[in-house]
């Protein structure tokens, strides 16, 4: 195992520094906090129109975008600022990182965390234990364990997601809104019930980036419910696999990124 | 002695967009050279010419197109990680310090990075923030520093973990006149007692004379000189000028020892006058000066390394 | 064109020249608006045949002209809270622009207007064509509305500019205004319509909407060039429009001087 301390100081200086601008601070989890909840109204507009949309409820779809937000605001909050690398290309701030004896997407991942993005968590947490709380659910070892295998892997696949961006970022300078359809229209997409999907997007937030195994596949399984065409029910248990998936994906621009960097991109 | 700094044939393409077709452009040209462990070397050149590509291909930030590189005995690119730990790199327009936090602050977290004992990162960091004067300053954001103090603060980041080689891309770019003297003397000092080897690009000649004993010249990627100040500067007589105020008018000071009397403003007031760093001091000629007439003001102009470089790269043609 | 004019003039056609420059990120920008267009219609598309085919007076062609056209004015009207004032303002460039003699507040919407104009070519009407010939939408057949609505359009970018524009201003006073940008950001497009029409929204949820300005940066040219609402209404909509603009205008200038002020008092 590699030695943490230097990502420890780092991380720990950052979130001093986050802390010690109070006013801003507040104002920054305030708006956090109205980022996920605004998401929630989105949904929550729709089923106040109709009763059931692609066989969910609003009490059921509830537990899908739980799930799923819960999974992207804690990726958001330690992946997130991966955004931020094309500024870093720009400033001259990934050749230094070059210069330091780290390995360079340890030091990207690590050289920030968003606090305030724990604000957008607890409504993502709310929504999950409403979601548990208000539905019919038979509940076994197995329910636990699927949702602690959906929420670890979710984090993994949104956190991949990120890095993905980050390394189509070295070809993409300026075209940052290119990876954002899919990092943040995948948010968009996994709180979605996947079953109003036509088959290319099913391709797309389902198999490719696996948008559906954050919160639309486990919520199928623990409630019981069948799923449609394509999105059985029973690969809520492969939530892992599209973990692993993402992450092969990630680190595979990651490299081709880095290697177009120092081949000539510059 | 076994050379820090190795190149053979080096060679660095860079392809640009020009239009619609697609262009390429040789920025480093089969360049060959070696640096000696110890050795303060200047890397000077046109803008362009090729020296932050150099430097970037020296500690692994891009690959060579062609040809070899060899950094402290390692492969930069490959061997990244453990050259980070024998180089120190400061850049005078991008900076390693963390903006928001205190000075201290980001030493901290570097020692950290660079896995420095608790002990040495002490006595390290006592070491230079005596020597850099940096004390009253330490608990200071980043943000708040002014130009010289943040430069300072960013050759001790970047030597916090003595690194055999430092290389220097443009440090005194923008600073005044003492703090570039402060940098300096500082950098002759820590070459002194820990024998480190310099690499220095610049557009300052007074960097240069105060600091290498070897300088590099380079041309579009060529290295256009290769030799010693004192040969640079027969080849291009570098001369500096001294421009003094006095406090009253005064006639021509023409019988200053080793000087050119180059002209006089505002009846004498103001007076420049050229002398060759290799025969005389700045003191000498400022005191042979006093001697004639009260000194309010002065300053003095180095010779700019523009010249200098547009003149042996006329020389090498 | 009168000469006093003729600088603004300039600035909103060297907006247009900026932005026509950044070509990977207007592909960028099209390929997010037809990738969020296409879950927007699966989701929106699913609630109208939920409601029987009509939600709301919404039917499926209906709905796909308020997702395309909404998709398409993504990139001209500024959802996102960024503008280079309030940049200028954190690095004090902003002293620079009150030593011109122009009117501040005037010259940073005009320029603004002149980068989300140019976003028209190659994402707004692109977007609008994609929805057009891969999913189909109902659009009217007379020319009323699109002249009205390209009016209301123009107007509705002008005020997501001077809604931006007011969010900068923060800056003269807060030493960092991202907090504020973001909130800004979840806000206008949730009450814009962006996400859902506005005309779905609970009585109480639209009312607060229509209270504030976001409706009239996105959702009214909609409508307008929609067919959706037509004659009378239209114009009434398009009335509301200036009538925010001329509010959001005189706030500007009152917090640009202020501002302005704070900065001499205080050197920034």
């Amino acid at each position: 195992m590699a030695d943490l301390a230097p990502y420890r100081a780092v991380l720990a200086s950052r979130i001093r520094s986050q802390r010690s601008y109070r006013a801003n601070f507040r104002i920054d989890l305030i708006s956090s906090f109205m980022v996920g909840l605004v998401e929630l109204a989105e949904v929550w507009v729709l089923f106040h129109n109709v009763h059931s949309l692609g066989g969910f409820t609003f009490a059921q779809i509830l537990l899908v975008f739980g799930l799923a937000d819960v999974a992207f605001s804690l990726a958001d909050l330690a992946f997130g600022h991966c955004d931020n690398l094309p500024t870093y290309i720009r400033a001259g701030k990934l050749d230094v990182f070059y210069l330091r004896p780290q390995p360079l997407l340890l030091q990207l991942i690590t050289s920030d965390i968003s606090l305030r993005r724990l604000a957008r968590v607890l409504v993502g947490v709310v929504c999950v234990v409403a979601g548990l709380a208000v539905n019919d659910i038979a509940w076994s070892a197995s329910t636990v364990l699927l949702l602690v295998v959906s929420l670890v892997s979710g984090f993994a696949i949104f956190s991949a997601m990120f890095v993905w961006a980050a390394g189509a970022q070295f070809f993409l300078i300026n075209g940052a809104e290119m990876t954002n359809a899919f990092v943040y229209g995948g948010r968009y997409a996994a709180t979605q019930p996947a079953a109003v999907w036509n088959r290319p997007l099913k391709v797309v937030f389902g198999f490719f980036f696996p948008m559906a195994f954050t919160g639309y596949l486990p919520t199928l399984e623990i409630l019981g419910l069948p799923g449609p065409e394509w999105l059985p029910a029973w690969l809520a248990w492969c939530t892992p696999l599209a973990a692993v998936w993402a992450w092969a994906m990630a680190m595979l621009f990651w490299r081709i990124g880095v290697r177009h960097y120092q081949g000539g991109g510059g | 002695m076994s050379p820090i700094i190795e190149t053979r044939e080096l060679t660095r393409d860079f392809h640009v967009r020009d239009g619609l077709r697609r262009k390429r452009i040789r920025a480093v040209d089969e360049m060959s050279f070696s640096v000696d462990a110890g050795a303060a070397v200047g890397y000077i050149g046109a803008n362009g010419a090729g020296k932050s590509t150099t430097i970037k291909m020296l500690t692994g930030i891009l690959v060579p197109t062609s040809g070899e590189v060899r950094t402290c005995d390692l492969r930069p690119v490959q061997d990244r990680r453990r050259l980070a730990r024998e180089v120190g790199v400061v850049f005078g327009q991008r900076s390693q310090l963390w903006w928001d936090l205190p000075v201290r602050e980001s030493f901290t977290i570097l020692a950290s990075i660079h896995a420095l004992s608790s002990a040495d990162e002490r006595a390290r960091t006592d070491e230079l923030v005596d020597r850099l004067e940096m004390s009253e300053y330490l608990g200071t954001p980043v943000r708040q520093l002014s130009l010289g103090q943040r430069m300072r603060a960013e050759v001790a980041a970047a030597l916090l973990h003595s690194p055999r080689l430092v290389i220097l891309d443009e440090p005194t770019i923008g600073l005044d006149v003492l703090s570039k003297q402060r940098l300096r003397e500082f950098l002759v000092q820590e070459r002194q007692t820990h024998g480190t080897t310099l690499l220095l690009t610049t557009h300052d000649m007074g960097d240069i004379e105060r600091l290498c004993d070897r300088v590099l010249v380079v041309d579009h990627g060529h290295l256009a000189y290769d030799g010693t100040l004192d040969g640079l500067s027969r080849t291009v007589g570098a001369q500096r000028v001294l421009v003094v105020d006095l406090a009253e008018q005064t006639p021509d000071l023409l019988g200053i020892p080793d000087t050119a009397h180059l002209g006089s403003e505002s009846r004498g007031l103001r007076q420049r006058l050229a002398f060759d760093a290799e025969r005389t001091t700045a003191a000498r000629v400022l005191g042979a000066v006093s001697e004639q007439a009260e000194v309010l003001d002065l300053s003095i102009e180095e010779p700019d390394i523009e010249d200098v470089v547009r003149r042996v790269y006329a020389a090498s043609r | 064109m009168r000469a006093s004019l003729l600088p603004y003039w300039r600035l909103l056609r060297a907006g247009i020249r900026e932005q026509s420059t950044y070509r990977l990120a207007a592909l960028g920008g099209l390929v997010a608006n037809a990738t969020f267009g296409f879950l927007k219609v699966a989701v929106l598309f699913a609630t109208v045949r939920a409601a029987g085919g009509d939600l709301n007076g919404y039917d499926l062609g209906a709905m796909s002209a308020y997702i395309w056209l909404s998709q398409g004015l993504l990139g001209s009207v500024n959802l996102h809270g960024r503008s280079d004032f309030a940049e200028r303002i954190k690095d004090g460039s902003v002293a620079v622009d009150f030593l011109r003699p122009l009117d501040v507040q005037a010259a940073s919407i005009v320029q603004e207007v002149g980068r989300s104009l140019w976003s028209l070519v190659p994402r707004g009407i692109p977007s609008v064509l994609i929805g057009g010939l891969v999913v189909g939408m109902t659009m009217p057949t007379s020319p009323g509305p699109y002249l009205l609505g390209a009016v209301s359009l123009l107007i509705g970018i002008t005020i997501g500019a001077a809604v931006v524009y007011l969010v900068a201003t923060a800056g003269f006073w807060m030493v960092e205004t991202r907090g504020l940008q973001i909130l800004y950001m979840v806000v206008s497009g949730f009450l814009a319509g962006l996400f859902v029409p506005i005309a779905l929204f609970p009585g109480w949820l639209l009312v607060l909407a229509q209270a504030t300005p976001f409706p009239s940066m996105m959702m009214y040219p909609i409508d307008i060039l929609s067919g959706r609402v037509t004659g009378a209404a239209a114009l009434g909509l398009t009335a509301a429009q200036l009538g925010w603009l001329a509010a959001l205008g005189l706030a500007g200038h009152l917090l640009t001087r202020a501002g302005r002020h704070k900065l001499e008092v205080q050197g920034g």
